[in-house]
């Protein structure tokens, strides 16, 4: 998709319907024709900030990947959940013989 | 014109850990649904992952068993699209940062000559749920088991450095025997434990450009994956002879028709929107960490066949062959142990025992003989209680069941070799006195030639013993007899 690619070239090419369009079609949701102009421009005035970040010159700093400096803690590989089925399928709209039920899907 | 083959490969190992990646569920093959599906598997909300340590380990063996550089600092993505098998709408994978970077693992080709494969990195991440489409359930539903999803993976990718089916299954297989060595992957293929995701492009011979690839997914045995290539190499140049083009899609082959058909294109490919996962902190490895899993780090095979020709003085051909599976060496060191005969235990092993699980298609932790039971029959050859033939005859019992050891099959069957020489001494009179002719024929021949007419004697003899008199003792009788007789 040409999302991706052209995020940090908003000038040359501003996000359109149809980006928003796929990208509202993989989050699943849907975005109403009428509100289509209303979060193009939106989104092109967010994108036009991180735009702006990105003019920033960040050749000596390293990425961040995550906003705390901190490592991740391991837990040891030890079973600590027991079948606990019953409950967690209970607010399930449809389940049978232990599966949980949804529309079929086939690829 | 010539055509050139160019394979890639994404292997997913499933990694042996008793819990998942991210949660304490267990990971055991073969439970109910969804009763190793806990909230956080289930991304019920407020739900946070915790890394299992073993996972980590694991990746960092497979990442120094193949000389690559390890991730000190490894980050985890989220690679986000919908299905129902995913309850969280994203894998946690890594992408830029992955626990293992690029290694090699060489292979053994046809003609005994080696290449070497590149690895371009291996990493970590979850697998999914799984979905049934057909069922004890209600028409037009799928149903949905999570209790695969968030057992650890490590994805191993390869360089497109492989040329033909042959060099894929025995880089396949490579994988395979380096995994199970390692003990961080069961390798059970029929269970899912290894699956390989095939990316193939044709090219006109001496071009450097690579050609359009397709990717074949989700192959779970090596003779699938063998078909699955040798079927999309003639569609695509079937495709470009007839000047058609290759369309960059993903592929799934049909083991059962022996059919592959097209999944999704390219044009309508998910856009998986990559990003760091807040919820999972970076995972720092330090050098004293890495230096503790390699100090515990198991033989590998390519050490254990070494080990096999010096400390059992086999040729390399059988050291080759006993120690490339893990399962096999044990066993083949087991007999040993018990029977001081590695030169024996293996011809057994690569003959009687290979031939039985190929004609069964069991693997060798399938046998229904173990190690013990084996080394007791070697044992019964090594102190002539028994000939070789008859040892098949007691093999044969123990594979079916009929006793628990050698001895007491030998014991059942009286197949107990004949060494009292009373006994065989009568043996050898009795077919002198019925081999008349035979007997005036060998005293009337060449001394020279005698020798070579012994077979007759000798032969009539193990049949009047029914196989089990002592060859070597029956030789000595018949040739003094005959001696006293000439």
């Amino acid at each position: 998709m040409a999302f991706a690619q052209n995020q940090f070239n908003l000038v040359e090419n501003p996000v359109k319907h149809d980006d928003i369009n796929a990208l509202a079609h993989l989050a699943r949701i849907n975005i109403n024709d009428d509100l289509l102009d209303n979060v193009t421009d939106n989104i092109n005035s967010i994108l036009s900030l991180v735009d702006q970040l990105q003019q920033a010159s960040t050749d000596d700093v390293e990425p961040m990947y995550h906003p705390l400096d901190a490592t991740q803690q391991l837990r040891a590989d030890e079973v600590t959940e027991t079948d606990n089925r019953q409950a967690l399928q209970a607010n399930a709209p449809a389940t049978e013989a232990g599966l949980f039920l949804v529309p079929q899907v086939i690829e | 014109m010539e055509w050139e083959t160019v394979i890639g490969l994404e292997v997913h190992v499933q990694l042996a850990t008793k819990t998942k990646i991210f949660s304490g569920a267990s990971t055991q093959f073969g439970a109910a649904p969804n009763t190793q599906a806990c909230a956080i598997d289930l991304a019920m909300p407020g739900t946070l992952p915790v890394a299992n340590e073993q996972a980590f380990r694991y990746a960092v063996m497979f990442g120094l068993a193949i000389d690559a550089d390890i991730g000190q600092r490894s980050v985890f993505e989220r690679k986000n699209y919908f299905y129902p098998d995913l309850p969280k709408g994203y894998q946690t994978t890594q992408l830029d940062a992955p626990i293992v970077g690029a290694g090699q693992i060489e292979i053994t080709l046809a003609d005994g000559s080696t290449k070497a494969i590149r690895i371009h990195h291996a990493h970590l991440e979850e697998d999914a749920g799984k979905s049934l489409h057909e069922g004890d359930f209600e028409q037009g539903m799928s149903g949905i088991d999570l209790n695969r999803a968030g057992t650890p993976l490590i994805e191993i990718v390869s360089e497109p450095d492989i040329s033909n089916s042959d060099e894929a299954v025995a880089f396949a297989k490579k994988l395979h025997s380096l995994v199970i060595a390692l003990g961080i992957c069961d390798g059970e293929m029929s269970q899912g434990s290894m699956r390989f995701d095939v990316n193939i492009s044709v090219r006109h011979k001496g071009e450097e450009k690579l050609g359009t690839r397709t990717e074949t997914k989700n192959l779970n045995s090596f003779k699938f994956m063998e078909e699955a290539i040798a079927l999309e190499v003639e569609r695509q140049i079937d495709v470009l002879e007839d000047g058609g083009s290759i369309r960059q899609e993903t592929r799934l082959y049909n083991a059962d028709t022996k059919t592959a058909r097209a999944m999704r294109s390219k044009e309508e490919a998910n856009d998986y929107r990559y990003f760091p996962c807040p919820d999972l902190l970076p995972v720092v490895l330090d050098d004293a960490y890495i230096d503790s899993v390699r100090q515990q780090m198991p033989e590998l095979p390519i050490a254990r066949c070494q080990r096999f020709v010096d400390e059992y003085a086999l040729s390399a051909y059988d050291a080759a062959i006993l120690s490339d599976n893990t399962h096999i060496a044990n066993y083949f060191e087991a007999t040993v142990k018990q029977c001081n005969d590695a030169k024996l235990s293996a011809n057994w092993i690569m003959g009687e025992v290979s031939a039985r699980l190929n004609a069964e298609e069991k693997t060798i932790t399938q046998s229904p003989i173990n190690p013990t039971q084996l080394a007791g029959v070697i044992a019964r050859i090594k102190d002539n209680s028994i000939s070789n033939k008859i040892a098949k005859q007691v093999f044969d019992g123990l594979w079916l069941g009929e006793g628990d050891s050698a001895d007491t099959i030998i014991e059942a069957k009286g197949l107990k070799q004949v060494s009292d020489s009373g006994a065989l001494e009568s043996m050898v009179d009795e077919v002198i006195a019925n081999s008349g002719a035979q007997i005036e024929n060998y005293k009337k021949a060449d001394p020279e030639k005698r020798p070579k007419m012994l077979g007759y004697f000798v032969g009539q003899i193990m049949k009047a013993s029914k196989g089990q008199a002592n060859p070597k003792m029956i030789n000595d009788i018949l040739i003094k007899k005959l001696n006293e007789l000439v």
